[in-house]
């Protein structure tokens, strides 16, 4: 049976990349940040997983307005780094896991969530950042990926409490595949980030601290804050913060199923918590099952 | 019964909901189509034709002659589709966000270095902070505009 042994949380931001690819991250601007992550990339190599299961957004790369899937799971073999315009990332191409996919897509349709199955697409700094933050230049990733795309640019996005729920789906589908695989489960975006507008530029430590502080301690409440809070509090694109209730729903303290108590709650191995990355305030969670 | 809009109070934010995403759609994949360099080139070379291959309207072409991604936005654009633009002309994601408060590029970064923007009177319009339009344009350029008028 595969099972999941840890979730990581991460912000995104695109410039994170841009500082990796053009070896700027001991620049004064961007070292905090990355030393922020020099445990993270220790742990990941002695914690390598079989595959990942990454929630990430596309930012209008993959889907266009053309077509807007709610939650879309990436069933191919494999994912190349997509050109947003600057060129594509110098990254390697993300293996896939179209088998274990395919069982998560069946499994967690026939639990009421409609997932929109993609068998050919390309992937964005919203999917290849957190792996470089984690990994970092690799030859090739240590491991295979499972892309899951879920809209949060075009409003209205699926709301905490449903991607908490799915989460919970996810979990059950990845512990009914029969072969032992080790699967991690990475949400990622966020944390307070406007790009637009007047309010431009507005972060809320308070708001993200508390955030971290509820997904840990108290997922079920973080899976209850409206929409409305996010956009007022952490900005327009603060709101990526729903993708982590995904990651958070999936793990093994959360009631699920016949599994009516829950597990014990999960070991906190690395918080951290840095302003700015351009526009953006990174906040960054690993959390092991016990 | 009319749709549940709660985000309509806030200053200086446009949410891209269904309604601006329709109003906005050749727009946004006018931008979308800037993901090819060979399109890239094609619209570095005369812009006002590139545009014109879309059936978008003036005030939409205007404003991305302009890049003002104000306007941009307010006719229906998205940020993360702009951002192609943005992309074209060689700016990164910090220039373009500034762009649209009115500060220098020093002024925005700088914001963002102490710790970004407040959120104290930005979360509702009617309060006093930043944000507001009775402070817009931010930075020096607002400074300059108030000093003009006395």
């Amino acid at each position: 049976m595969a099972n999941i042994t840890a979730s990581v949380y991460t912000s995104h931001v695109p410039a994170i990349g841009v500082a990796i690819d053009q070896g700027r991250t001991q620049e004064p601007y961007w070292q905090p940040l990355f030393q922020g992550y020099e445990f993270s990339r220790m742990w990941m190599q002695d914690n390598t997983p079989d595959v990942i299961f990454l929630v990430y957004n596309d930012h209008a790369t993959a889907f266009s307005l053309d077509i807007i899937p709610t939650f879309a799971i990436g069933c191919a073999a494999e994912f190349k780094p997509a050109d947003e315009g600057w060129g594509p990332r110098p990254v390697p191409v993300v293996k896939g896991h179209p088998q274990l996919a395919a069982h998560i897509a069946q499994s967690v349709i026939q639990q009421d969530f409609d997932l929109t199955i993609v068998n050919r697409m390309e992937v964005d700094h919203g999917l290849t950042v957190p792996l470089s933050l984690m990994c970092g230049q690799p030859q090739q990733w240590p491991c295979a990926v499972i892309p899951f795309a879920v809209n949060v640019v075009q409003y209205p996005v699926p709301s905490g409490r449903r991607c908490f729920e799915l989460g919970r789906a996810i979990r059950r589908a990845i512990e009914s595949f029969d072969l032992p695989l080790k699967v991690q489960i990475w949400g990622t975006g966020g944390m307070s980030h406007q790009l637009q507008g007047a309010r431009a530029g507005l972060i809320n430590k308070e708001f993200d601290n508390l955030f971290l502080d509820k997904l840990i301690a108290d997922p079920e409440a973080a899976a209850m804050i409206p929409h409305i809070d996010y956009v007022r509090e952490a900005g327009s694109e603060g709101i990526e913060l729903v993708m982590w209730l995904i990651a958070r729903g999936a793990m093994s303290d959360v009631k699920s199923g016949s599994d009516v108590v829950g597990g014990q709650p999960p070991k906190v191995v690395h918080r951290f918590y840095h302003v700015p990355a351009s526009n953006t305030a990174v906040g960054h969670l690993i959390l092991e099952n016990k | 019964m009319a749709l549940d809009k709660p985000y309509l109070d806030i200053p200086g934010t446009t949410i891209f909901d269904a309604e601006q995403s329709r109003m906005g759609y050749h727009l946004n994949q006018f931008c979308v189509s800037l993901m090819k360099p060979e399109n890239r080139e094609r619209f570095r070379a005369y812009e006002r034709a590139y545009l014109d291959e879309w059936p978008m309207t003036e005030a939409q072409k205007q404003a991305v002659l302009d890049r003002d991604l104000n306007r941009c936005i307010q006719l229906g654009g998205n940020i993360y589709f702009l951002a192609r633009i943005g992309a074209t002309d060689g700016k990164s994601f910090q220039q373009m966000a500034g762009s649209m408060t009115g500060m220098t590029e020093e002024e925005y970064r700088n914001m963002m270095l102490h710790g970004g923007r407040s959120v104290e009177g930005n979360r509702y319009l009617g309060e006093d902070g930043d944000a507001q339009p009775q402070h817009q344009p931010q930075g020096s350029a607002g400074k300059q505009g108030k000093a003009g008028k006395k």
